[in-house]
């Protein structure tokens, strides 16, 4: 029988099923950072129960370290500081591989597992954090968890679930060159809602996704969870090898052939059946701004806000009136009339080194508004490493931008890093809920390159009327 | 975690929509680490006014939803970050049922794993459900999960759905992870030919 490529990750770690259970599925790979972790810990020592493969985990901290360099000595914060020494004597008392605040190795959880190639195809994998679903750019079956899950995998390595419909979402046609993988994103949740994904698992396809690179797929994948859906996934090919080849977690030699004859057996069947299907064209995919308090209030730069009379839905008219009160805005306003005090340039969804390259474009020559707060903020170590060879952080800090050490920092502000009452920033990361910046912040989602002509601009701009130089 | 059991109580009302796991428990109360206490903080940035008073504006501090179990909220609860902490303040607070018409995936899971039940009707029903409390505010349900209805003083009868493992789980109390050891032979059994399979899964 043809099978999609979930149904054929969800067959292979079945562990057992019978009348009256949830099935049971074997997991490959656990993240973890310090915030939604030590409870697990505790509960697990309570109970004196082992954890049963140490190797299928990697840590980091992230979440509630600071990006200023001081700051992440002191730990300015006692309370986030506690948590970073629990996750430490955590990892140490169980032998796990932690990328600590001293390893040239830290950075966002979800951003230093691909660099390392810890997640491959066809993998389970799981962490206490939605984000997870990036790693399906891989082709891996990932998903967020609470901490209570988080127990249950360190102690069995598996867990109770219920399978998922799949949801096939293609993509199809040419991104115009200013709309990126986080514009695709933003779109396709604006057109299912942040609740059409509820249930699903969504596999992203088409010519469109075909073309995106890696980062582009962890971008697309990163957001699944915006739109409610379990994980996302890209079937695996010869981008995700190339990638994937010679880090320090893939399978070298003769595990490498064997690794990619399976990798190649993945992909959905021609003849596969998807419980739901949603077509896209590509080229009508403009640079999407948000302007409320869900990923899914969204439109395109070129476009206005919306006023609850426009939405025939009465739950919807109601949300979009309050997330005018609470972003201070009216309705009929241009996108680009829209001021703003603060750029964020970071978070899992886009701080890997092609984001800062396609800022950096714009950012070049550039200076930074006067009243505008502006900073980048490197997905990890490496990424800065790697943007700093590159003369990228020149480019920013030239223009008046900060360069910080990496983290989670502004997306959800638990690490110092964060917005007053009222300011508004426009944000490269994947949530503008109330208060996710900063109580009484205001977000606007935007992809790279239109954070960085943001700042300069002091307001949204349509990247498309630029000067291209 | 307790067994759930038939009751009778108040049923509180939030008619909002796409309610996020950032409302239900604010950031800047995740860092600790301990289980419990996070009921004082549920809807923190809503539920105080700036200089820390109650927001007499709020639903759940109206007097009336005093002792609530049940919380009746609009679609797509529990949507945003999958934290934990936001079952654990909720049941801290005191609610062990809620009803919507949706929640979020990882949201619902959670629940169950803390002897919340969330209920799901459609709609209409949850239209009839909010004007019964809106009508008669402190009015009290009665939730049955054994016989999966929820009733209330106006004599509406609403069966609603669950997963039958949930449900026994929920009814006995039991813990997940013992459940799952009890197939420890299974999950070794698997991992020897997972192993032969993927020999690169355990190189490290
Ligand atoms: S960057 Fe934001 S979304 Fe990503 S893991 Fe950190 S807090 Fe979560």
């Amino acid at each position: 029988m043809a099978k999609t490529m979930y149904e054929k990750i969800w067959d292979s770690h079945l562990v057992h099923e019978e009348p009256g259970q949830a099935p049971l599925l074997y997991i490959d790979r656990h993240l973890m950072h310090e915030v939604t972790s030590p409870q697990a810990f505790e509960g697990l020592d309570l109970a004196g129960r082992p954890i049963r493969n140490t190797h299928s985990i990697l840590a980091t901290l992230d979440h509630c370290v600071p990006t200023k360099l001081a700051d992440r000595i002191n730990l300015p914060d006692p309370i986030g500081a506690k948590q970073v020494r629990r996750m430490m004597e955590n990892c140490e008392k169980h032998g796990l591989t932690l990328y600590d605040m001293e390893s040239q190795n830290n950075g966002i959880i979800h951003v230093v597992v691909p660099e390392h190639g810890f997640v491959h195809p066809g993998m389970t994998t799981v962490c206490g954090d939605s984000h997870t679903a990036t790693h399906g750019a891989f082709g891996a079956l990932a998903f967020g968890i609470g901490t209570s899950e988080v127990e249950h995998v360190m102690a069995t390595q598996c867990l109770p679930q219920t399978k998922s419909k799949t949801m096939l979402v293609n993509v199809n046609g040419t991104l115009s060159k200013f709309s990126t993988a986080k514009d695709i994103a933003l779109a396709i949740i604006g057109k299912i809602g942040t609740a059409g994904g509820n249930g699903y698992v969504i596999e992203y396809a088409g010519s469109a996704i075909e073309a995106l690179s890696m980062q582009g797929r962890m971008t697309l994948c990163n957001m699944a969870i915006e739109s409610g859906a379990r994980a996302g996934l890209v079937a695996p090919d010869q981008k995700t090898y190339d990638f994937l080849e010679g880090k320090e977690f893939t399978p070298k030699g003769d595990g490498w052939e064997k690794a990619l004859a399976y990798w190649k057996s993945l992909p959905s069947d021609a003849d596969a059946q998807h419980d739901t299907v949603i077509e896209l064209d590509a080229a009508d995919i403009a640079p999407q701004v948000t302007w409320g308090t869900s990923p899914e209030q969204v439109v395109p730069v070129d476009k206005k806000v919306p006023s609850p009379a426009d939405f025939a839905d009465a739950g919807k008219a109601k949300s979009c009136e309050s997330a005018l009160e609470y972003m201070g805005l009216t309705g009929g306003t241009n996108i680009t009339d829209i001021k703003i005090d603060y750029v964020f340039l970071g978070s899992c969804t886009n701080s890997r080194l092609e984001d800062f390259r396609a800022a950096a474009e714009v950012v070049k020559g550039s200076k930074v508004a006067a009243g505008v707060t502006a900073i980048a903020v490197p997905g990890s170590y490496q990424v800065k490493k790697d943007a700093e060879a590159e003369g990228i952080d020149k480019i920013f800090l030239d223009a008046g931008w900060e360069w910080r050490e990496p983290g989670c920092s502004m997306c959800l502000a638990m690490n110092g890093d964060q917005l007053k009452p009222q300011e508004r920033c426009a944000s490269t990361s994947n949530r503008n809920f109330e208060g996710r910046q900063g109580k009484g912040g205001r977000t606007h989602l935007v992809s790279p390159a239109m954070a960085a002509a943001t700042a300069a601009a002091g307001r949204f701009v349509d990247i498309r009327t630029l000067e291209q130089g | 975690m307790e067994k759930y059991t038939k009751h009778t109580n108040v049923a509180a009302l939030m008619n909002r929509a796409n309610v996020d796991t950032d409302q239900i428990i604010a950031k800047q109360f995740l860092k600790k680490v301990e289980r419990t206490g996070f009921g004082q903080h549920l809807f923190h940035d809503w539920c105080y006014l700036e200089d820390g008073t109650p927001n007499p504006k709020f639903e759940l501090n109206n007097p009336a939803f005093d002792g609530a179990r049940v919380l009746v909220v609009g679609d797509n609860f529990g949507c945003g970050s999958s934290r934990e902490h936001a079952p654990w303040a909720i049941e801290d607070y005191g609610f062990n049922t809620i009803i919507s018409t949706s929640y979020a995936d990882i949201f619902y899971n959670n629940c169950f794993k803390n002897g919340i039940l969330p209920i799901v009707v459609d709609a209409p029903t949850l239209k009839a459900l909010m004007t019964e409390i809106e009508e008669n505010p402190g009015v009290a349900f009665t939730v049955d999960l054994e016989n999966q209805a929820v009733t209330t003083p106006k004599g509406t009868q609403v069966a609603f759905e669950i997963d039958g493992f949930r449900k026994t789980n929920l009814l006995s109390g039991l813990d997940d992870i013992g459940l799952t050891l009890k197939h420890t032979d299974k999950i070794s059994e698997y991992e020897t030919t997972h192993k032969e399979r993927f020999p690169w899964l355990w190189a490290s």
